[in-house]
């Protein structure tokens, strides 16, 4: 009788434990949406509360420049901010990853390079305002990955962009869709 | 028979006890590690390589035991260049195929230790084409680059895998028609009386509290030296207990640590650089007769300290800055400083100290710390590799960015110390300013 009580209460502790995992766990589509939400909400307001305050319409008194380093009153651009943002993440964490794509990339090494980047990528192109979402395989991993737009939200990014050398794009206007953010957690 | 196989048995045992004491001994006494050593070290590290631990800090780890102790000593190096490569750059998903073809995730996957037989210059082990694996498309933004070698991205005086910071498109573009003589050539000046708060009034000759343990010499040698102007006196640096403060006993030959109590900057160079790099490690000093560059033999048997360049009790700072380098360094280079126009520079008239070029002014430069202080970089090694590093922080000081780099790529140039042009040219800056007028004016407020 011990014996039987002993292996009903397992069962009951291993049940309780797999509903109570199922019941609290987050989908990957909410995990994802929700880290792309704090993400879009920081970098547009670097954006629009920074760099166009303090750039040349504004107060001038810092130069927002991709060699910031190099420059005593730089600040770095808005897509460089994002970055170290995901590097920064990179070195807390494996449990995501996220990083900023384009198939009119400044720098090339920000092209699409898995199917699903080059699929979503040009999906949030071809349909403004919706996210792609997609499984993928990398170095025997699975992953859960989403792509959100990347509006241009404040006359900066455009002119930027135009007027970068090696855009590959330069008539990007006000809420074009100049990118994606390319988030992916392991399955 | 069976009295010969006992024998056999215990012969055996015997053999087997020793052999497992002749590994054994070194890993509990820690000394003569040597047994272990698999190969030649590389560069700087054959001074260390008995010292298994400092990259073996776990005998349990693998690559990432390794990654941290690379990390350790060379992290801050690589974070101040704004590494080109950094480790944040691989681990993302989407560099997964990269990562297998080549991780750069980890240090040990470029600089394999113990391999000196493969190791290729700045202790690369890899085939030196290794950009091909991620940048095999750069033709199709840089048409200038059609054809060109993967081998020469590095060695041509172009690229760098880890510090690019002066070898960069814009800053190419922001110096390229400098003047090859700055109008200007003069270094950095020195300020730190500036941001000296020394609450102790100079010392007198008689007030020298050595009693008889120095001579008269000397005595007059630190009454005029630096210390004696800042109130240290001789039982400063000579009492037993001079590091806290102490007046107790005498030390005839006070130790690195007796400088490092109020030299912290300069020692903490001195220590990160192959003169004390040893020391740092807790092992005996460096000798000149144990470095594996050329040297004079008549120094073999000096060993490094601060003492080794500096005069402690002399004011004579420019000793250090030509003599105590050319007193133990042999190589061509060094040989040749004393022909070399950066030294007939000293003997004009007329000239601004800081115009003056000595060893230190390159291999030591000033550096000047955020709050505008100006030191003495006291790490030798912190830009001789690759030796761009040298551009930005000492060349460009008195000369144009074009010269800069030509003739740091030109290893006779660097043999006969500057005498003369450079015989190499770098396309470098000509393929950045081509690209630039071809496809760099259209209008923007941030460009």
């Amino acid at each position: 009788m011990k014996k039987v009580m002993t292996i009903i209460s397992a069962a009951v502790v291993l049940t309780a434990c797999g509903g109570s995992e199922s019941a609290g766990g987050i989908a990957p589509k909410v995990y994802t949406d929700s880290l792309f939400a704090v993400m879009k909400a920081d970098r547009t307001n670097y954006t629009k509360l920074i760099i166009k305050r303090l750039g040349p319409a504004g107060s001038g008194s810092i130069s927002p420049e991709e060699h910031w380093q190099d420059k005593n009153n730089g600040a770095p651009l808005p897509a460089q901010m994002f970055r170290f943002g995901a590097e920064a993440v990179a070195e807390m964490t494996s449990d995501f990853s996220y990083s900023l794509q384009s198939i009119w990339p400044v720098n090339s090494q920000n092209a699409p390079r898995t199917e699903v980047e080059k699929i979503g990528l040009q999906f949030i192109v071809d349909n403004p305002g919706e996210n792609y979402y997609g499984e993928e395989e990398l170095g025997g991993v699975n992953y859960f990955t989403a792509v959100y737009p990347d509006v241009a939200v404040a006359a900066p990014c455009v002119d930027c962009h135009n007027g970068h050398k090696d855009s590959p794009k330069t008539d990007f206007q006000l809420g074009d869709v100049m990118g994606g953010v390319v988030v992916r957690v392991p399955l | 028979m069976a009295g010969g196989k006992k024998w056999l048995w215990v012969l055996w045992l015997i053999l087997s006890i020793g052999l497992a004491g002749y590994f054994a001994l070194p890993l509990v006494t820690k000394q003569d590690q040597g047994v272990f050593l698999m190969g030649e070290t590389t560069q700087g590290h054959h001074q260390i390589e008995l010292e298994c631990a400092a990259c073996h800090t776990d005998p349990f780890g693998g690559k990432e035991v390794l990654q941290s102790a690379c990390v350790n000593c060379h992290g801050d190096e690589l974070k101040a260049v704004n590494d080109s490569h950094p480790k944040a750059k691989f681990t993302n998903p989407r560099n997964a195929d990269r990562v297998k073809a080549l991780d750069a995730r980890y240090c040990v996957t470029c600089h394999v230790e113990h391999r000196l037989d493969k190791t290729h210059a700045m202790g690369v082990t890899l085939p030196t084409d290794f950009c091909f694996e991620c940048h095999q498309d750069v033709a199709e933004t840089r048409p200038s680059h059609e054809g060109l070698d993967f081998e020469s991205c590095a060695s041509s005086g172009c690229h760098n895998f880890h510090d690019n910071m002066a070898l960069y498109e814009d800053f190419l573009l922001e110096h390229a028609k400098a003047p090859m003589f700055a109008e200007v050539a003069r270094v950095i000046g020195r300020n730190a009386e500036q941001f000296s708060a020394n609450p102790h009034p100079s010392l007198q000759l008689n007030q020298a509290d050595a009693g008889n343990n120095i001579t008269a010499e000397i005595a007059a040698q630190w009454q005029h030296s630096s210390h004696a102007e800042a109130g240290v006196n001789c039982s400063g640096c000579h009492a037993e207990d001079a590091t806290s403060g102490g007046k107790q006993g005498w030390v005839e030959h006070p130790g690195q640590q007796v400088c490092a109590s109020c030299h912290s900057d300069e020692t903490e160079g001195f220590l990160a650089g192959k003169h004390g790099m040893r020391v740092a490690m807790g092992l005996s000093p460096m000798t000149v007769a144990a470095a594996k560059i050329p040297m004079h033999q008549a120094a073999a048997h000096k060993e490094l300290s601060c003492n080794s360049c500096h005069a402690p009790h002399s004011a004579d700072t420019k000793t250090a800055a030509v003599e105590a380098c050319v007193g133990c360094h042999a190589s061509e280079h060094v040989s040749n400083f004393k022909r070399s126009p950066h030294a007939q520079i000293a003997e004009k008239e007329g000239l601004h100290p800081d115009e003056v070029v000595t060893c230190a002014t390159c291999h030591m430069p000033r550096i000047q710390a955020a709050d505008g202080r100006v030191r003495v970089q006291h790490n030798q090694n912190a830009n001789l590799r690759p030796n761009e590093k040298m551009i930005r922080g000492v060349c460009m000081s008195c000369h144009s960015l074009a010269f800069s780099i030509d003739a740091l790529a030109d290893p006779e140039v660097i043999k006969r110390n500057f005498k003369g042009q450079p015989s190499v040219h770098i396309e470098s800056i000509d393929m950045a300013v081509e690209r630039d007028e071809k496809k760099g004016h259209r209008s923007s407020v941030y460009n």
